[in-house]
């Protein structure tokens, strides 16, 4: 058993080194082309594009709690016929190709699709770079929070029924904060997902430019010195909402 | 049920009991049928608004709430002011003997402690009928004993209608004031539990509630009430109006009387045996005679007869606990 252990440590390690060592080389070699990087961190075009790739996130993982949340508790509630092929359809936006994903949305949002016949220009706009961030990361949102429902015991809401609740205060003084972490666990994977989503935003929006499209752009236009700079900072930025969204999200202690 | 009754539904794991509970507390809509609580039909009336309380098997204390805040969650909802609110959590809390778990999480709780703040927190509500669904079946046997008298208690002080349903027959026989027994979704016998343990309707019945001596004999007379009934290589003594015909004779164990020596008696029923084997259950032994009757002695008592496998023995019962039933009452 022991033996079995530490090989499999060993294999473990293998993947670790294999996910860090990019990561860490690039941040030191951008640390170390300081000029390039202090360049970088002084545009104020990365900040902006930084803030509204941020935003345009929180906007789809809004959209997603908000007409997920209601979703998932039905699918984990309600068991009727064709429910797998509803959770199935959920998750398509997962397994199919993301620039597929964009040119699909595309002819929803161009003025050649849904959008257009409708009288509306709604490629190259905001909405649609949201709407892209939506169509990609609403499963991780959706998977998670239904896992989360399931794992409250209904007999909980019923009893709070017979305590005199509506099922809509069941839901809201027992399910809701039962499944609260989950909840909350779906939406930082869905924002996160959003933030890095490049293939169904530069389908239906190369502008307004997201941080995936403008280190692509810097990429192509100023090489991979200047793009190196872009991403060490990016890094660092995830990294540190990471970690806050951990210590805020930490089951406190005693309860729970 | 009558109201302020302590109402036992009786019945083997599987015979629907959670899921008539779950009905009448109106977690489930019947497909037919309708559920009248207080008289008034309760059929189409959602769960928050019949007032009834609940508590589960394994209790379902909300696990995100302290004790107190379990016990007061209906209070609040229903817009009581808190300090009313606390003063009645505090009184049951401390009619059950909890108090001093007030602030702990639920989850901290030993099994019996968490069925104690599920009763509290139903009974904060004051309902109209209080459901229980196999309240003691998860607990050790020594907190079983001492929260069923507690749910004695709590019934005489509070004379609150309660329904109870388990598979339990101690339970049943200790608490209720009458029986329901339910096999396979259908209620077989609505009794007193002297009716229900002396006088099963059926074999089935007999079997679930422990009558082990079923026989089959036949009516010969019937004089005044008192029956001779032919029962293989014997006769018997039994109190019945069955006037003819094939019977079954019903006997629990523990009605039959082990003795070495013939006791004479003309109400009493004698049976010569010899005894196939002696089991012991605890305080009680099992012995089993070779002319068909199983009965229950105090492990004392057969270690005072010095019961053993190949002794003779004289099987003692009264006329009256030999419970006849007719042919063709059976399932």
């Amino acid at each position: 058993m022991r033996r079995l252990l530490l090989v499999f440590s060993a294999l473990g390690t293998l993947l670790l080194v294999f996910i860090l060592l990019p990561l860490l080389h690039t941040l030191v070699s951008a640390f170390l082309d300081w000029e390039v990087l202090e360049e970088t961190a002084r545009s104020s075009a990365f900040w902006r594009i930084f803030g509204l790739t941020a935003y345009a996130a929180v906007l789809a993982t809004l959209t997603a709690a908000a007409l997920g949340t209601p979703l998932a508790y039905v699918l984990a509630r309600k068991d009727f016929f064709g429910r797998e092929f509803v959770e199935g359809i959920v998750d398509v936006p997962v397994v199919i190709p993301h620039m597929a994903a964009g040119i699909a949305l595309l002819s929803v949002l161009s003025r050649q699709g849904i959008a257009g016949a409708l009288g509306l220009q709604l490629t190259e706009t905001f909405f649609a770079t949201v709407a892209a961030m939506l169509f990609v990361s609403v499963p991780f949102y959706v998977d998670v929070a239904l896992e989360g429902f399931r794992s409250v015991d209904v007999r909980l809401e019923n009893v709070a029924r017979s305590l005199g609740a509506s099922g809509f205060e069941a839901f809201v003084k027992v399910t809701l904060p039962l499944a609260a972490r989950h909840l909350l666990a779906g939406a930082v994977l869905c924002w996160a997902r959003a933030v890095s989503e490049f293939a169904a935003i530069i389908a239906v929006a190369y502008y307004p430019m997201v941080i995936s499209t403008y280190i692509w752009e810097v990429f192509l236009s100023e090489g991979y010195r200047a793009a190196r700079s872009a991403v060490a900072l990016v890094l660092i930025l995830s990294l540190l909402v990471f970690v806050a969204l951990r210590v805020l999200t930490k089951p406190s202690r005693g309860r729970r | 049920m009558e109201r302020g009754e302590y109402f036992v539904i009786l019945g083997p794991t599987g015979a629907g009991k959670t899921l008539l509970l779950e009905l009448i507390a109106g977690f489930h809509t019947p497909d037919e049928g309708k559920i009248f609580i207080d008289g008034a039909d309760a059929t189409e009336i959602p769960p928050e608004r019949r007032n009834v309380g609940f508590v589960y098997q394994d209790y379902a204390l909300f696990p995100h709430l302290s004790v107190e805040e379990n016990v007061q969650f209906g209070l609040k909802l229903r817009g009581m002011p808190r300090d009313e609110a606390e003063a009645r959590s505090e009184e049951l809390m401390e009619l059950l003997g909890i108090s001093r778990l007030a602030k702990r999480n639920p989850k901290t709780l030993s099994g019996g402690e968490q069925q104690k703040v599920a009763l509290a927190r139903a009974l904060a509500m004051r309902p109209r009928i209080l459901l229980l669904d196999e309240p003691l079946s998860a607990l050790d046997m020594r907190t079983q004993n001492t929260l069923r008298t507690e749910l004695k208690r709590l019934h005489r002080s509070l004379g609150m209608t309660t329904l109870h349903v388990t598979h339990n027959q101690t339970e049943a026989l200790v608490l209720a004031d009458r029986i329901a027994v339910l096999m396979q979704g259908s209620i077989v016998q609505v009794g007193t539990p002297h009716e229900i343990f002396r006088k099963p309707k059926n074999e089935a019945v007999a079997e679930f509630v422990g009558v082990e001596n079923v026989l089959s004999g036949r009516v010969v007379e019937n004089v005044g009430g008192v029956a001779r009934v032919a029962v293989g290589g014997f006769e018997l003594l039994a109190v019945t109006h069955v006037k003819s015909g094939n019977v079954k004779i019903l006997i629990r164990p523990e009605d039959i009387v082990l003795s070495t020596t013939p006791s004479k008696s003309s109400a009493r029923n004698c049976v010569a045996g010899r005894i196939t084997a002696v089991t012991e259950l605890g305080a009680v032994c099992r012995v089993e005679l070779d002319c068909g009757l199983v009965a229950l002695v105090t492990k004392q008592a057969a270690e005072e007869l010095q019961l053993n496998a190949a002794k003779e023995v004289f099987a003692t019962f009264k006329a009256t606990a030999a419970h006849v039933l007719p042919s063709g009452n059976f399932f």
